[in-house]
């Protein structure tokens, strides 16, 4: 799934010169700008809503494909694209827009980092409630794979969260949907449809998000889990408890693990809930003011690429199966790390670097089967290219009639990141 | 009567034709009998007998929903069993390009449920079964005909509930509830239909059944789920649903503070969400509400009481003891004269049967009334309610206002006399200006009663062309051939033909064998 040989030579004059009309900020693509191995031609990065369209209505004049890029954080993840002539950049789209504290809203632009919403409107006392778990990453990168972390057992994830969103079409057309207000159910929400679309749908320039005030306090209370049924049974402890805990999460690798619980709220309320689950968790848990290593991040390296990426994978699962999940990352055939949320039913796990393609699939396979069974599915995220090789990425998808009619109306000529998604969209 | 928006109550005889200028979107002049026919042989064919009406006097029954001020009878009504009958019914529709419209308990206030009377109405009160109860996995698994409050029902022996609770929870359907991301009153806290929703099988507008989501969240692909919630069955009819059950919380209290003025419990209600606290619930009364809700079911509210507010918070004991302190100190600074708390059950429910049945209690003091349903930011509340105020006193039309202070969604009940010459003109107007006001303090036509038939014309004042039209794209997907509720939500449908830029060549989906044409 290379570029084919005819890009290697650069764009065609007019095309380029097309980008350069419609934005003043065009290179020429790097190495470092090369989509999943896949050569980029260009890289474009526009200021403003406006500016993009104009550079879309230029790479729908000219044919050519288009992966939109927030932070490059995670580029390489899904299947590598089929064609990336274009690679839009949204990092000059890097401003908190408005922040009504009043109203627990933030707008922000697509290419503002995470961390700088979160600085923007902690002053207030309030947060994105949503995890950082990819270092650095912005939030349309946030958006277009739908990342969370821990915390979205209490409050959610993106797709509970974002209340508006502005986005450029393949063909340069700019639409808003929802709004500035948190209820509203007016027309389709077109915001839950590019939440987890990897660009394959539309750009998104603008966002609108509702936001959680700051808890007081924070505790996090862990205790080692020595077998899957231990991880089981006391997720299923907390799960079913009335301590509303922020974050059940397990960490899992080479035959043991730990349980971690996160207690927010008021100080007085998250000692109390603290002494209830250290109860419900026996004599070997403890509680501790900051988070465990590892907490909130994936169990892998985010900073490595090419061959030296872990196979990384997201597994979900019904919250009954977990003693499954967990026995069948034991039992892979390869070391797995797993980690992830216990409480919700979404785990993410690393294969090492380094491991033989074809031993890669069969524990991919085994998990996936795991998945199926539970109710929930198994998507190879990112893996050096020899394993995307060899492994269905996506796995089964229902629905895909249905995506691909979707898919086909929003971007006819398949332009933006033609083949990343599921079912070679 | 002219204008379109906003429940309209009238009791009795009065309007039973539908106003003229949404006739192009009810099919009034479409109707085709030989497809008609057609479908009812298939629906004869797959459904028990009583579940296929023909008799016009019979079709009358399901001639409107909860806006009564719309009436249209339908070609042929329907009432599937299971999901393959649905199926053999939308396929037929599909076939014959007749209209469908689906149809839970009818208690929608938009006219989402309003039939087409070229088409076929789709009631799914007979596929009524839970068919599970997950404790394990805090799922259930329903049937669209299924009670909103019949979930609770099943899942509270095990400890857990359905959080989202419109007030119509008694008799409302889950399948109502995913067609209009149904919220209620608990909403501020625990989320909308849309946020409960983690999998449903769809009969698609052709007619195929489609798994979408599961137990487990994330499920891979585009979040189709996301699009047909809230979609106001424009997208298909859903036939199952798995929703998140919430673990029922340790502590609830509630609390109903009396103020002077609206201003005061206004400042109360943003003291409270600035101190970092998300109560499960905030709702409002003014005193015009209040009035009528004490001639209805004398909840006893406070007496001169201008404004009211009741107050709940749940969670785990220790935070809600804590914050409970602060709320009352908060209504206190902000000006509260009166500050009850319920100590048992019994009172918890005299607060919210006041607020629950203010709609209905309006009766009582005005003959006639429209209910609105329009979003501000709440921060914006005390200047609406100002304005709200001089628009009732300019025009002499009264306007009691009932809302969900904590997210800033309004329900101002505009009180009119039907008998009166031009009294109903007049609040027609008086209900449009409210929503041009939610419109220009930036905030949504609809909080979640939907917008239906009753506001496809106010679609234009939120959304620009390029917005709705990228909305329809969603709709030329799921059903290019507009046949699934059509007339609702979008004023003008797109031509689904009309296709964005050229295509070049083969698609490169197909020349990778991955793609049907599409």
């Amino acid at each position: 799934m290379n570029a084919p040989a005819e890009h290697r030579d650069g764009l065609d004059e007019t095309a380029r010169n097309a980008l350069v009309a419609a934005c003043d900020d065009v290179r020429d693509a790097g190495p470092d700008d090369h989509v999943d191995g896949v050569a980029a031609q260009v890289v474009v990065r526009p200021g403003s809503t406006q500016e993009t369209a104009e550079v879309m209505r230029a790479t729908a004049a000219h044919g050519l494909a288009v992966v939109a890029r927030g932070r490059g954080t995670k580029t390489s993840w899904g299947r590598p694209p089929a064609r990336a002539d274009v690679v839009l950049d949204l990092s000059r789209m890097d401003k908190v827009l408005d922040h009504a504290a009043g109203d627990l809203v933030v707008g922000t632009q697509a290419g503002t980092r995470l961390r700088d919403v979160q600085e923007a409107v902690s002053g207030a006392g309030q947060r994105l409630a949503v995890d950082e778990t990819v270092p650095g990453a912005s939030i349309g990168g946030t958006l277009a794979t739908g990342t969370s972390g821990p915390g979205r057992m209490a409050t959610g994830t993106v797709r509970d969260l974002l209340i508006g969103v502005t986005v450029v079409r393949a063909d340069g057309v700019v639409a808003k949907a929802g709004g500035r207000v948190v209820k509203n159910v007016a027309g389709y929400d077109l915001g839950k449809l590019v939440i987890g679309s990897y660009g394959t749908l539309a750009v998104v320039t603008e966002a609108l998000f509702r936001l959680h005030p700051l808890p007081a306090a924070r505790r996090f209370v862990s205790v080692p889990v020595p077998d899957a049924k231990a991880a089981h049974d006391l997720a299923q402890a907390m799960v079913h408890s009335q301590v509303v805990p922020s974050a059940v999460e397990v960490d899992w690798a080479g035959g043991r693990g730990t349980l971690t619980v996160l207690l927010e709220g008021v100080p007085a309320g998250v000692e109390g809930r603290t002494r209830t689950t250290l109860a419900l968790l026996g004599p070997s848990a403890t509680a501790q003011d900051e988070a465990p290593d590892g907490f909130g991040s994936y169990p892998w390296q985010p900073d490595t690429g090419g061959d030296d990426r872990s196979t990384a994978l997201k597994l979900t699962f019904a919250l009954s199966g977990l003693r499954d999940v967990v026995g069948a990352a034991t039992d892979a055939g390869l070391p797995v790390h797993l980690r992830g949320s216990a409480g919700v039913g979404v785990a993410y796990a690393a294969l090492p670097s380094g491991s033989d393609p074809a031993e890669v699939a069969a524990a991919v396979a085994g998990l996936r089967a795991t998945c199926g069974r539970h109710g929930g599915s198994l998507v190879v995220l990112d893996a050096p290219a020899a394993v995307k090789e060899s492994v269905d990425t996506w796995g089964p998808v229902t629905g895909l009639d249905l995506m691909r009619r979707v898919k086909g109306q929003f971007d006819p000529e398949n332009r933006l990141a033609p083949g990343r998604f599921v079912g070679g969209i | 009567m002219s204008g379109t928006h906003g429940t309209h109550i009238t009791p009795g005889e009065g309007r039973d034709r539908v106003a003229p200028e949404v006739s192009d979107a009810t099919g009034e002049s479409e109707v085709r009998p030989e497809a008609v026919e057609a479908i009812t042989a298939v629906a004869r064919r797959m459904l028990p007998e009583d579940g296929v009406i023909t008799d016009h006097q019979r079709l009358r029954t399901y001639e409107c929903d909860g806006l009564a001020h719309y009436k249209v009878t339908p070609a042929l009504v329907v009432m599937p069993e299971t999901t393959e009958q649905a199926a053999a019914i939308v396929r037929a529709c599909a076939e014959h390009r007749v209209p469908f419209v689906a149809r839970g308990s009818g208690t929608g206030l938009s006219g989402g449920a309003l039939p087409r009377a070229d088409g076929v109405l789709v009631v799914t009160s007979r596929m009524r079964t839970i068919r599970e109860v997950r404790r394990e996995d805090q799922r259930a698994v329903v049937e669209p005909g299924v009670i909103n409050l019949d979930v609770t029902r099943a899942a509270s022996p095990q400890g857990y509930y359905f959080a989202p609770d419109p007030s119509s929870q008694q008799v409302c359907s889950i399948g109502g509830n995913l067609a209009e991301n149904s919220g209620g009153a608990h909403c501020l806290k625990y989320g909308f239909t849309t946020n409960h929703v983690v999998g449903a099988e769809l009969v698609a507008p052709d007619g195929e059944v489609v798994r979408l989501g599961g137990l487990a969240p994330d499920a891979p692909g585009y979040d189709l789920l996301g699009a047909v919630v809230g979609s106001e069955g424009t997208l298909g009819v859903v036939t199952s649903a798995t929703v998140r059950l919430v673990r029922l919380p340790e502590e609830v209290r509630t609390a109903l503070a009396g103020f002077e003025t609206t201003d005061q419990a206004g400042a109360a209600t943003s003291a409270i969400i600035a101190a970092g606290i998300v109560p499960a619930a905030i709702e409002m009364m003014d005193a015009l509400a209040i009035e009528a809700a004490e001639a209805a079911v004398h909840p006893n509210y406070p007496a001169g009481a201008g404004a009211v507010l009741v107050i709940e918070l749940d969670g785990s004991a220790d935070e809600v003891e804590h914050e409970f302190g602060e709320v009352e100190r908060l209504c206190r600074e902000a000006g509260a004269f009166e500050l009850r708390v319920a100590t048992d059950p019994a009172e918890r429910a005299l607060i919210w049967k006041g607020r629950k049945s203010a709609f209905a209690a309006v009766g009582r003091i005005s003959p006639d009334y429209i209910v609105q349903d329009g979003v501000i930011p709440r921060t914006a509340l005390p200047e609406v309610l100002r304005e709200i105020s001089r628009l009732s006193e300019s025009s002499g039309v009264r306007v009691a206002n009932v809302f969900h202070a904590g997210d800033g969604n309004l329900h101002p009940l505009v009180l009119f006399d039907e008998s009166v010459p031009g009294a109903g003109e007049a609040a027609e107007r008086v209900s449009g200006a409210i929503l041009d006001l939610c419109i220009t303090h930036g905030g949504s036509i609809t909080g979640e009663h939907g917008v239906g038939i009753d506001k496809a014309a106010y679609m234009p004042k939120m959304f620009n062309d390029e917005d709705l039209d990228t909305m329809q794209l969603v709709r030329c997907a799921f059903d290019p051939h507009g046949i699934s509720n059509p007339g609702k939500v979008f004023p003008t449908p797109r031509l689904c033909g009309e296709v964005p830029g050229k295509r070049k060549g083969v698609h490169p989906l197909q020349a990778a064998g991955l793609a049907e044409v599409f």
